[in-house]
């Protein structure tokens, strides 16, 4: 069967759709191979405490228990981590937060494994803990990492542009605010999940929900003292990962694990409880903010202070902290700009990646002081925020030059027009009773890929089959996302074949190449860039062969299109089968790398920060609209309609640009909302989904999705990444409909009813 | 303990402890994995199966409660190649993402067909709201069913 044909800008149907929906696609949850053994850890009791001694006597022996694993069994570094890597496979020392894994076990049933677990004793000499990070960074506070010469700071900085502060004393109005913002746990319904075995010849393999997997490889090299060619990483369809499988979750147990179990598979999947203990979450922060403005609206001076919690060890806490700075002055000129961050270890549960990466953090709290800044000099939100927001060529107030598509201005035009935002005093003031409504608006940006010291590669591959087929061999995990699908049609465009003439295969070390992580809204930018090439180069070399077997003369006069050649002016055709057959195997593969152009604008921020990530130079912009009532009983807020108009350059699929945009917003709904992450002195309080509340079909609006179509010139087909820009608004847009319903703004989030309802009754006792 | 059901309409007569939970007696024993887990305490609906028709959260069962009922799983769903008016609308409406939690919206929805041919969208919305998704914001979902719906009012 021939399907139609793939063309840019169409809503191609997802190839992984079918396979998904039958539940015949196999995640790495779903791989329980033959003679397998569970593997499982013991975790830590304490937040920080020396480990004295371990007994296993009770554990050893035990029929069912195959191994019984720690620190002492690993040959390599035990170090995980990028860039640190200061988190180890099983703890050697000290623990450094209640979950550090300590004692890993092998056993032939999940029963045995409990038996085990709980039999295991360690003996801990407690220490003092830190779990504030301003405590942390307080003269004789307890350390975590002593080999750190800068004790619990992690990474500190900062960027100054222009006078810094001396630049507020010719401002005339000011305003000030401090925001809390709480963790955010990923909850991708796949905990974290995979098995490996060691083969004949010796080679580890794995097979994880990983977003990572050439990384990972270098990692479990270094940590498990292998050479990195005996080590095969294999990443299926991941069930979710937003960030939360931006590096090694279970791999590095799962590799010690196979190399001690005789040689039989082992697989570790983590309880809920467990992936909630033991997983990265959103970094939680304090944000400080000044922001002034001449009485026209210009927008004048900012300075800000970003202090992040790491929480025990690095995880990705740096390069969030540099993007929370670089994005921290919006997408606002402002000519004068002071931002200073720290990231700080702490004895709480390991904050990484997240979708926005530190994005979210920073909006949250400047697009609320914009609004109360525009309140102050009496100026509409919207006209204020158009007056001050950048355009292609211009610097943000970090710095930041926008050198390339540059759409915000668009993006708050679309929003003006828009009935939301045109009759939104009539709807505030239709409110039932017992009903308090509000606006809300919220601009940003999100910076795609890496940053200019990290180089930010793709290696795409792809064969001409010898029956005339092609296969992708996808660089990038695919951890919902839909970029490998993205695939099909970005080689089906160059090659003029419908889907169904390709395989795409997912990520596995030993056969597609390194192209990065599946971050960083650079997948389908960077690793679509590099299989549009690579699809080029196959399609010459069969255009050519094809001259060679005498379809024409130039191979301008020829046409590719699904599963043959066609001469265009003699109607003459060659079968794609007959031409795969006469070129070698090595002509029939194509492969190209591609590396995303990075800023080389001259900056002001220091150098950690600089390696850490700052600046980008493709952003994405957004403005999102809120319309939101809240019940004056019992303090709920309902987002009664959502409006999101996205920047994300050219739209290359409208239904993959749309599940990201509406599930993007959902998720930053939560985050606003609801997703209520606790943690009291390092013990993790919110242990469950019923406890830890995500947003289901019945709290959320459907979505408005607006794209604006810039093209961005770098990006495959013009577009750039989508996947983070979409959850940096919802907070912001969200909090100040809720400030316009109750007359005043709430600086920490998230709202949940409990807090809007305190505030209810703060204001009227006053 | 033996136990008699029916799985997808095939007879099965199966040897199992009587703890065994019904997701890990089809995930490993069967190996049926499309049937998900993603809390194991009921909280999300990823395991979702139907048992004589009804949605039930394998997670939550013993092996045991299957005897003598008929079981039906995502992979019982579509008739080899050919999908189930919901799977194929789920594909059409874009309302798979990473698809982990798909089997369970699938079954989800076939109860909530059964019960009521025509449900609205709020009446959706009701009915998956046991069912957790995080990658796709439930509105091509939402539309999924809706139009999954249709197209089974307009074969009946």
């Amino acid at each position: 069967m021939t399907g139609p044909l793939t063309p840019i800008g169409t809503s191609l149907k997802r190839t992984d759709g079918p396979s998904k929906i039958r539940g015949l696609e196999k995640y790495a949850a779903d791989y329980y191979p033959a003679n397998f053994l569970w593997a499982d850890v013991k975790r830590s009791d304490h937040p920080h405490a020396l480990i004295k001694g371990i007994d296993l006597s009770h554990v050893r022996g035990l029929p069912g228990v195959l191994a019984v694993l720690t620190h002492e069994d690993i040959k390599g570094a035990n170090r995980i981590g990028v860039p640190e890597m200061d988190q180890p496979v099983l703890a050697d020392q000290k623990v450094c937060y209640k979950g550090d894994p300590v004692v890993l076990v092998l056993a032939e049933n999940k029963a045995v494994m409990q038996e085990a677990l709980h039999k295991i004793e360690i003996d801990y000499e407690v220490l003092p803990a830190v779990f504030d990070p301003e405590d942390a960074l307080a003269e004789g506070a307890p350390v975590l990492h002593e080999n750190r010469s800068g004790k619990n700071l992690l990474i500190g900085g900062a960027i100054e542009h222009g006078n810094g502060m001396e630049a507020f004393q010719v401002c005339d109005a000011i305003v000030e605010a401090e925001f809390d913002l709480p963790y955010q746990e990923h909850a991708y319904l796949e905990t974290e999940a995979g098995i490996a075995c060691v083969d004949d010849e010796g080679v580890l393999e794995i097979t994880a929900s990983t977003q990572t997997p050439w990384r990972d490889r270098n990692e479990l090299a270094y940590a498990l003292g292998l050479p990195v060619d005996s080590i095969r990483v294999i990443a299926p369809y991941l069930g979710g990962g937003f960030g939360g499988k931006d590096g090694i979750t279970v791999q590095g147990l799962l590799g010690l694990a196979a190399l001690h179990s005789n040689g039989r598979p082992v697989k570790m999947w983590t309880s809920r409880e467990e992936s909630f203990l033991a997983s990265t979450k959103r970094h939680p922060g304090r944000v400080h903010y000044r922001v002034g403005c001449k009485e026209d609206g210009t927008l004048h001076a900012v300075s800000c202070r970003i202090v992040l919690d790491t929480g025990a060890y690095a995880s990705l806490g740096g390069p969030v902290l540099a993007l929370a700075m670089e994005h921290a002055a919006g997408a606002y000129r402002i000519p004068h700009a002071l931002v200073e961050g720290f990231c700080v270890y702490t004895n709480n549960p390991v904050s990484g990646a997240f979708r926005g990466f530190g994005a979210p953090q920073v909006l949250a709290g400047l697009e609320q002081i914009i609004d109360m800044l525009a309140d102050k000099i009496r100026m509409d939100r919207l006209e204020f925020r158009l007056k001050n927001v950048v355009s292609r060529g211009d610097e943000t107030g970090c710095g930041v030059w926008m050198s390339n598509s540059t759409g915000i201005i668009p993006c708050l035009e679309k929003v003006k027009e828009h009935p939301f935002w045109v009759q939104q005093e009539e709807w505030v003031n239709q409110a039932g009773p017992f009903k308090q409504r509000g606006v809300g608006i919220a601009a940003g940006l999100q910076g795609t890929g890496y940053g200019p010291m990290v180089a930010d590669i793709a290696n795409a591959k792809i064969e001409l089959l010898s029956d005339g087929h092609f296969r992708i061999y996808s660089g990038v995990a695919d951890m919902g996302q839909g970029n490998n699908p993205t695939n099909v049609q970005i080689a089906g465009e160059v090659l003029g074949q419908a889907a169904d003439y390709f395989e795409l295969l997912q990520p596995d070390t030993a056969c597609s190449l390194p192209s990065g992580s599946s971050s960083a809204s650079r997948t389908t930018y960077t690793f679509g860039n590099a299989l549009k090439t690579a699809a080029t180069i196959l399609k010459e070399r069969i255009l050519t062969r094809a001259c060679n077997m005498g379809l024409g003369i130039y191979a301008e006069d020829l046409l590719l299109s699904s599963g043959k050649v066609f001469h265009l002016t003699s109607g003459r055709e060659i079968p794609l089968a007959n031409i795969a057959a006469s070129m070698s195997p090595e002509e029939r593969i194509s492969s190209y790398a591609y590396t995303a152009p990075v800023a080389k604008h001259p900056d002001s921020a220091g150098s950690a920060i600089r390696a850490a990530g700052f600046p980008h130079r493709v952003f994405a912009f957004a403005c999102h609209l809120a319309r939101v009532e809240i019940d004056a009983l019992t303090g709920e807020v309902e987002v009664c309609d959502y409006l999101a108009v996205t920047d994300a350059g050219r739209v290359l699929n409208p239904q993959i640009y749309e599940q990201q945009v509406q599930g993007g917003a959902v998720q930053g709904m939560g985050y606003a909302l609801w997703e209520d992450f606790r943690v009291e002195n390092g013990e993790v309080l919110t242990r469950n989904l019923a406890s830890y509340i995500l947003p289901t079909s019945m709290d959320v609006p459907d979505i408005l999705s607006l794209p604006v179509e810039t093209v961005e010139e770098t990006g495959p087909f013009g577009m750039k990444g989508l996947g983070e820009i979409v959850i940096n608004l919802p907070l912001p847009a969200i909090a100040n409909g809720v400030a316009w319903a109750l007359g005043r703004h709430i600086f920490t989030s998230p709202l949940t009813a409990e807090r809007i309802l305190l505030t209810m009754e703060k204001r009227q006792a006053e | 303990m033996i136990i008699h059901f029916t799985l997808n309409g095939e007879n099965k007569n199966l040897d199992c402890a009587p703890d065994c939970r019904v997701v890990d007696l089809l995930r490993e024993e069967l190996g049926h994995t499309g049937t998900k887990e993603a809390c194991g305490s009921g909280e999300c609906g990823a395991c979702t199966i139907l048992v004589d028709g009804i949605s039930k959260l394998s997670c939550l069962m013993l092996a045991a409660q299957l005897e003598g009922h008929a079981v039906t799983t995502i992979e019982g769903m579509s008739k080899g190649e050919e999908l189930h008016p919901i799977q194929k609308s789920f594909v059409e409406k874009g309302a798979v993402q990473c698809g982990f939690c798909s089997p369970g919206m699938v079954m989800a929805t076939a109860d909530l067909l059964q019960r009521n041919p025509s449900p609205d969208r709020k009446e959706i919305r009701e009915a998956l709201s046991g069912n957790l998704c995080r990658c796709t914001g439930y509105q091509k979902i939402i539309d999924a069913v809706e139009s999954a719906a249709a197209e089974m009012r307009d074969d009946a």
